[in-house]
């Protein structure tokens, strides 16, 4: 069981490729309905860093623990309860949008009567309804996102992880995307983000800052601005994500 | 003119991908077309490198005609495509040398212009291009663009999905290059990058919704915008939707940029709304609009 209402809990988290350390002992911790962004320069180690906590790469040392379960032991029971998307894939393009959710529901072991009453109440959040029996495909970016966010919640996971889920869309769409995500934080899902768009990190309520394999920072951005007198989370990136 | 375009409009099979864009890119500009993916700036960039032909329209390239004289326009610009292109499986500094020899010069002999960017990959000529990070790849497809001296150089989106060091490190090449004479035509979706550029279009849909300098677009931004901070994000942006004179709630960063529709609005009255919905730590400041914001109120 995990003390208070942390439900991440990583303990000098390690991964080695080789001789090569792409994780280095990270230790933090994430509560429940928390909207945590999880930043760092390309190739710092947040996509590897990432797929141990969401049970696809062993550690090479250290714990985490994610919804309550072991990553290293326990990867099977932390994929049912969590929630993934990312930018490079989060939907099948030659599905329609029932079809989707009709099959990432059946293999999160949905029934098929919460799947049909999933997509009626998805659709109709999302303002999807003549669109249902469209392909994803011919959806344009920005609508994707948005239902791939909606299929990674239809199993009502504790914990979201989003891999970059912004990239490319546009300025409105992104928006709507961020007040899905503060929607869902309301509820008590807890968030866990990666971006590159350093306005989207001051949506959260706390950031670490990924550097060569360690955590460098990680607060309120508001304290990590204070902390690195800057005015804003990008002047924080840029004084400290090249060491 | 560097590159002017008239009324060129591309579709593929249903979908429009530019409809009716004009515009014109002076000598040694740095210009800048900002808009989100599925815009129709890749199509706009293959059609001014004579990789595709538009439906409808005209365009010179370097004082060049894209349909009567393309080979021309080939040998005088230099494409760098938002996907990495290269040979994956040639090294660093084979590649390089396999595009000065297509373009019948050498890597000496235009060397200077890419002496700044080459040095920093020079250590991994050995290393197969398929190999290197995605900061080296984009380096060298930089390079590779530029070994035959073009003078005008396309740039689809090169700084996509790169982390902010990275892209602000890239633009300072942009910003070198230009100093050189080049004229450069950059697309980005990124709208904190369209700062840096001369002049911009702002583009969605296939249309472009504006062309100016930077600063102009801004001036001519027709509200006042405030930034609204309270306690609750959440409760903050549902209660500015709800309010009955809204006429844009987006949140940005720490704050949420809020307009009304009416010319004579009190933040105070606003502030009491909030109160009433039960936010605390209010605060409602004037604040600059930039480059987003106006994106938005065009696109809306």
């Amino acid at each position: 069981m995990m003390e208070n209402n942390n439900v991440i809990e990583v303990k000098e988290l390690t991964k080695m490729f080789g001789d090569f350390t792409a994780v280095s002992a990270i230790t933090f911790e994430v509560k429940q309905g928390e909207i945590f962004g999880f930043l760092g320069a390309n190739g710092a180690g947040k996509t590897t860093a990432m797929k141990m906590l969401i049970g696809i790469s062993k550690p090479t040392a250290g714990d985490a623990r994610v919804a309550g379960f072991d990553v290293a032991s326990e990867a099977e029971n932390i994929k049912k309860n969590i929630g993934y998307m990312s930018q490079k894939f989060a939907l099948y393009d030659d599905l329609t949008v029932k079809e989707n959710i009709t099959f990432f529901g059946g293999i999160y072991g949905l029934t098929r009567a919460k799947i049909k009453e999933k997509t009626r109440e998805l659709t109709e959040e999302l303002g999807l309804k003549d669109l249902t029996d469209q392909m994803v495909g011919s959806l344009p970016l920005g609508w994707k996102q948005k239902i791939a966010f909606s299929v990674s919640l239809l199993h009502e996971p504790k914990i979201v992880f989003l891999d970059e889920p912004t990239g490319g869309v546009d300025p409105i769409t992104r928006r709507q995307f961020w007040e899905m995500i503060y929607k869902s934080a309301n509820k008590g899902t807890t968030i866990f983000v990666t971006t590159h768009y350093m306005d989207e990190a001051e949506y959260c309520d706390r950031v670490s800052i990924m550097v060569n394999g360690k955590i460098e920072a990680l607060d309120s951005p508001k304290k990590l601005k204070e902390q690195y007198g800057a005015e804003t989370m990008n002047d924080v990136f840029l004084k400290l994500a090249r060491g | 003119m560097s590159i002017v375009v008239s009324n060129i409009s591309k579709s593929y099979k249903t979908v429009k991908a530019l409809k009716n864009i004009s515009f014109e890119v002076n000598e040694g500009e740095l210009f800048g077309l900002i808009g989100p993916d599925g815009a129709g700036k890749t199509t706009l960039f293959r059609v001014l490198t004579t990789l595709l032909i538009a439906d409808e329209g005209k365009a010179t390239v370097a004082g060049y005609d894209l349909l009567k004289d393309y080979k021309t326009i080939r040998e005088s610009v230099g494409y760098m495509p938002g996907r990495f292109s290269l040979y994956q499986d040639l090294t660093v500094e084979e590649n390089l040398k396999f595009f000065a020899t297509i373009f019948g010069t050498t890597i000496a002999e235009n060397y200077d212009l890419i002496k700044d960017i080459y040095v920093q990959i020079e250590p991994f000529k050995t290393r197969r291009a398929g190999k290197l990070s995605g900061g080296m790849k984009q380096k060298l497809a930089l390079s590779c663009a530029l070994i035959h001296k073009p003078k005008v150089l396309f740039l689809d989106e090169p700084t996509t999905g790169v982390d902010p060091v990275s892209r602000k490190e890239f633009w300072e090449m942009i910003k070198r290059l230009q100093q050189k004479g080049i004229t450069i035509l950059v697309s980005t979706p990124y709208m904190d990058e369209a700062a840096l550029c001369d002049r911009i279009a702002l583009i969605q849909d296939g249309t472009i919704l504006q062309i100016d300098t930077p600063e102009a677009i801004i001036k001519h931004y027709p509200k006042a915008i405030y930034n609204v901070s309270a306690d609750n994000m959440y409760q903050l942006i549902e209660s500015l939707k709800a309010y009955e004179h809204s006429h844009s709630v987006y949140p940005f960063g720490e704050f949420v940029h809020y307009t009304d529709k009416r010319t004579g609005f009190d933040p105070k009255q606003l502030k009491k709304y909030l109160e009433e919905k039960k936010l605390a730590g209010i605060s409602i400041e004037i604040t600059q609009p930039t480059i987003e914001d106006a994106f938005m109120e065009l696109a809306i």
